[in-house]
């Protein structure tokens, strides 16, 4: 009711089941370079209170907010009864739709629900036609990312009856082991136990899955996003990619409601400055915007061009494209013609034979440390735009906003695929025998 | 003689002096370290690295830091400069390191290098680790280094690391040199110098302390070791010239530094002028400041934009409260029994007179700080001098006596710790490599 209060439209009563016992701890979370909780992870089960005192505070919110939305979701065990049995009791208490929680990928599994439900298509498929044979309400099942392809269980919950879905639910995950004591985190008692992981770290992957469903039309059902997002553009680009709603948690468990102020504010101030009127003017515009990779132009050719003006001379681009790309990055401004054979070994050769001093403002006027407002020319590496790729590495090194861009060459030749490679004998298409693309 | 005894222990200890001379920059802790470390780009090649004389990885020993490994970026830095804890706390690194950093053209606000230096070298300290290094099997090579400075310091740990004796010949009762007795107390304390000094000691340096070397002395060196360094620093402080001098309370800045930091001199009086404008002069004149003076000026014979000053130095001067008199020239020091004020002179006309007219202030201490004499007596005809300067080949420290090599403000003329570091390192390396070609060619 406080999420209410702080502006959510709607929430997921999570998860209403036979009561368990929690461990203590439950979570753990990954740092990146002093930012806390870049990953999150957690070994909690369903609700340790009873399903009576779930539904009577879910029906106490619905009488106080009636007019947001609560989704109860829902793990028992495999039995249709006990299925129908709970579908009747939380619809009876007001729930505005159901969850099936198809994807816990701990503990509850060990017990044959969750993921151990999500993982295999033919349990999903049942299930889900169970609980439609009972539900007065939309049916959302939850997906498991925790599977070689989320299409299969998504097909399935689809040919099961489900009226929408949502993924992902938390990716199986060890977030790290104590150095001291060589025991993993979260630690209970010195053991620990594989959780889920969530949080921005796994947005990516997130966004693959909805993408996967949502291009997939055995598959595709109204969507709700789930993984990483935090802000508003990470919400927007669920809605691009498909999802009709977004549902947050980690980010709310480590900055409180409030956040949804942002996220509102934010999206939609997007929305009208891209001349959007509502959700649906944008959902799903990103989806053709995703091929298979045998769909890619060839022929598109791009270069990278560092603009020297910018440029802060740090050279993370150079060591970057030497050790991580195509080695056609130089650091030959100054020398008389361009040098593609000089190698970072010897550019740091050199810096280590040069004898620095301390400069005196008197003696040394415009000697070394004297101006550092500008890049000294031979600092700002050179692109052998012959030989680049176009691979972006540079720039998504570069830490300086439009220092290095991406820019497109005119080679005059015509789009082509490798799709259309193939066709055209061009190219062989490669032994399909036993791998399935389909 | 030997190190046997604690330098550290050895250090005096005036509880007001510490008070008086707080960090000018108080150390990070791990929660500020970490997220400093982590900002830093960890470039290529990186200029700060370029800008610093001895050449630290920088960019190496703050991701240590980042990674948790302390050890490994104390060793980062003692390797490239053995004397990184005093250089972390005494570099004027505005114009080296921090003011070569990338951040300047990104979010204008460098990497704190000094301070991240100084956390890995204070973390080293407190574990109580010994110097991460040994001394090299050894060589039956010996070498006499002369002054216990910063440039033999650094001198003797690259000979120590290579098998070769070094025994250092100092006239003070301490090691370090200006390192210990010159660096402004707020920036660098006389104990860390020394504890620092400790640890280097491990490598099996030898200390001849109190010993003061003539030419000939000199020569029964030169005939005794392989090798001969010169780290024997500047002379004393000039003198004016002029009419007064010889009065009590008038002293130098050198001799005002070395006297509050050994616990010598606790108190100034109240009226203090500063002749010159160079960094030292600051430090005195901010030393003045801490103890206790309640007026104190630096006169100066040029202009703002002259001054061999760092700007950041004046600007820490004009904070504490020092007030510059420009193009001024002193020209009589008045007083009685001792000194009760200066004569100036101006050499610019200036709202409060003409150009050629003079004024007094009141002051009852006057601090000379107008550049250091050179040593001649010791080196006559030994090795080529010029303007004061022993000349050497800037890689590898060499005289123009083979047998001899110098670093430090002998060679440069008076510039930093860190500079002295870098000589005496590659002069080090160049004993090493001329004792080298000399036996393979024997």
């Amino acid at each position: 009711m406080r999420a209410f209060d702080a502006g959510w439209g709607g929430a997921v009563w999570k998860t209403i089941g036979e009561p368990i016992t929690n461990v203590s701890s439950r979570y753990s979370s990954i740092d990146w370079e002093g930012r806390r909780m870049m990953g999150f992870n957690n070994i909690e089960l369903i609700s340790d209170r009873s399903i009576e005192i779930n539904l009577q505070e879910m029906a106490e919110a619905k009488r106080r907010y009636p007019k947001h939305a609560v989704i109860a979701s829902l793990m028992v065990e495999s039995k249709r009864e006990t299925w129908h049995d709970i579908v009747q009791r939380a619809e009876d208490a007001g729930a505005d739709g159901l969850e099936l929680n198809f994807g816990c990928p701990h503990g509850m599994s060990e017990r044959g629900m969750g993921s151990a439900v999500g993982q295999v298509p033919e349990y999903c498929e049942q299930i889900t036609a169970w609980v439609k044979q009972k539900a007065r309400t939309p049916v959302i099942v939850k997906l498991t990312p925790n599977i070689s392809d989320i299409r299969m269980p998504a097909r399935a919950a689809k040919r099961g009856g489900a009226d929408a879905l949502s993924a992902i639910n938390t990716i199986n995950s060890i977030t790290g082991i104590d150095l001291d004591t060589f025991q993993a985190n979260p630690n209970v008692d010195g053991k620990s136990s594989h959780g889920g992981y969530c949080g921005p770290a796994v947005k990516p992957i997130a966004l693959n899955m909805v993408q996967q469903v949502c291009a997939d039309p055995a598959s595709a059902l109204p969507l709700s996003g789930i993984g990483g997002i935090a802000n508003w553009q990470d919400a927007a680009e669920f809605i691009l990619l498909g999802c009709g709603t977004v549902q947050v948690c980690t980010a709310v468990m480590h900055y409180g409601y409030r956040i949804v102020e942002d996220m509102q504010d934010g999206l939609l101030a997007w929305m009208a400055e891209k001349g959007f009127a509502s959700i649906d003017d944008f959902r799903g515009r990103s989806i053709p915007n995703v091929v298979n990779w045998n769909q890619l132009n060839l022929n598109y050719q791009i270069v990278a061009r560092i603009h020297e003006d910018l440029c802060i001379g740090c050279q993370l681009c150079y060591t970057a494209c030497w050790d991580g790309a195509h080695q056609c990055i130089h650091l030959d401004h100054t020398s008389p013609a361009p040098d593609t054979t000089r190698t970072p070994a010897m550019v740091e050769a050199e810096a280590a034979r040069r004898i620095s001093t301390t400069p005196i403002p008197k003696l040394d006027a415009g000697g070394s440390g004297s101006s550092n407002a500008r890049t000294p020319l031979e600092r700002i590496p050179r692109v052998d735009e012959h030989h680049c790729v176009g691979c972006n590495l540079c720039s998504l090194v570069c830490p300086v906003e439009g220092c290095i861009t991406m820019e497109r060459i005119e080679n005059g030749l015509a789009p082509q695929t490798w799709a259309e490679r193939v066709a055209a004998g061009i190219t062989p298409g490669g032994a399909c025998e036993v791998v399935n693309t389909k | 003689m030997s190190g046997q005894t604690s330098f550290v222990q050895q250090a005096p200890n005036h509880p007001e002096t510490s008070a008086r001379f707080g960090d000018l920059h108080p150390p990070f802790d791990k929660q500020a370290a970490i997220p400093e470390a982590n900002r830093c780009f960890f470039c290529f090649d990186a200029p700060c690295t370029g800008a610093c004389p001895t050449h630290i990885d920088v960019p190496r020993f703050i991701k240590k830091i980042a990674s948790g490994n302390l050890s490994g970026s104390a060793r980062t830095i003692l390797d490239a400069n053995i004397l990184g804890a005093s250089c972390a706390r005494a570099c004027p690194v505005e114009v080296l390191c921090e003011g070569a950093c990338v951040m300047h053209r990104f979010n204008k606000q460098p990497i704190q290098i000094a301070r991240l230096q100084r956390f890995a070298m204070d973390s080293l300290h407190a574990s109580g680790a010994p110097l991460p290094f040994a001394p090299g099997p050894d060589t039956g090579l010996s070498v006499a280094l002369i002054g216990a400075g910063p440039a033999s310091l650094a001198c003797a740990a690259e000979l120590r690391r290579r098998g070769i004796r070094a025994q250092l010949y100092d006239a003070r009762p301490l090691p370090g040199g200006l390192n210990t007795y010159g660096v402004a107390e707020y920036k660098l304390p006389l104990v860390e110098s020394l504890r620092e000094i400790e640890m280097l000691s491990q490598l099996g340096v030898e200390f001849h302390f109190a010993t003061m070397i003539d030419a000939e002395m000199l020569a029964g060196l030169e005939h005794e070791h392989d090798a001969v360094f010169l780290g024997i620093g500047l002379g004393g402080i000039h003198r004016l010239g002029i009419a007064g001098e010889q009065l009590p309370g008038v002293t130098n800045a050198l001799d005002l530094i070395a006297g509050y930091k050994s616990g010598e001199c606790t108190t100034v009086p109240a009226r203090v002028a500063v002749v010159g404008a160079g960094n030292t002069a600051i430090d005195a004149a901010v030393a003045a400041v801490r103890l206790g003076a309640t007026e104190v000026h630096i006169a100066y014979r040029r202009g703002p934009e002259q001054m061999s000053a760092f700007a950041f130095e004046y600007e820490h001067a004009r904070l504490e409260g020092v007030k510059f008199v420009w193009h001024t020239q002193p020209t009589r020091i008045l007083g009685g029994e001792s000194v009760e004020g200066l004569e100036l002179t101006r050499l610019a006309a200036s709202a409060d007179g003409q150009a050629g007219s003079e004024f007094c202030l009141a002051v009852d201490l006057v601090v000379l700080a107008i550049g250091q004499g050179t040593h001649s007596g010791l080196l006559s005809g030994k090795v080529q001098v010029e303007r004061g300067r022993i000349v050497i080949d800037r890689a590898t420290g060499q005289t123009s006596d083979p047998k001899y090599f110098a670093g430090g403000d002998c060679t440069n003329g008076g510039r930093e710790v860190v500079d002295a570091v870098a000589d005496g390192k590659r002069a080090g390396i160049g004993i090493a490599a001329w004792l080298g070609a000399a036996l393979a060619s024997a």
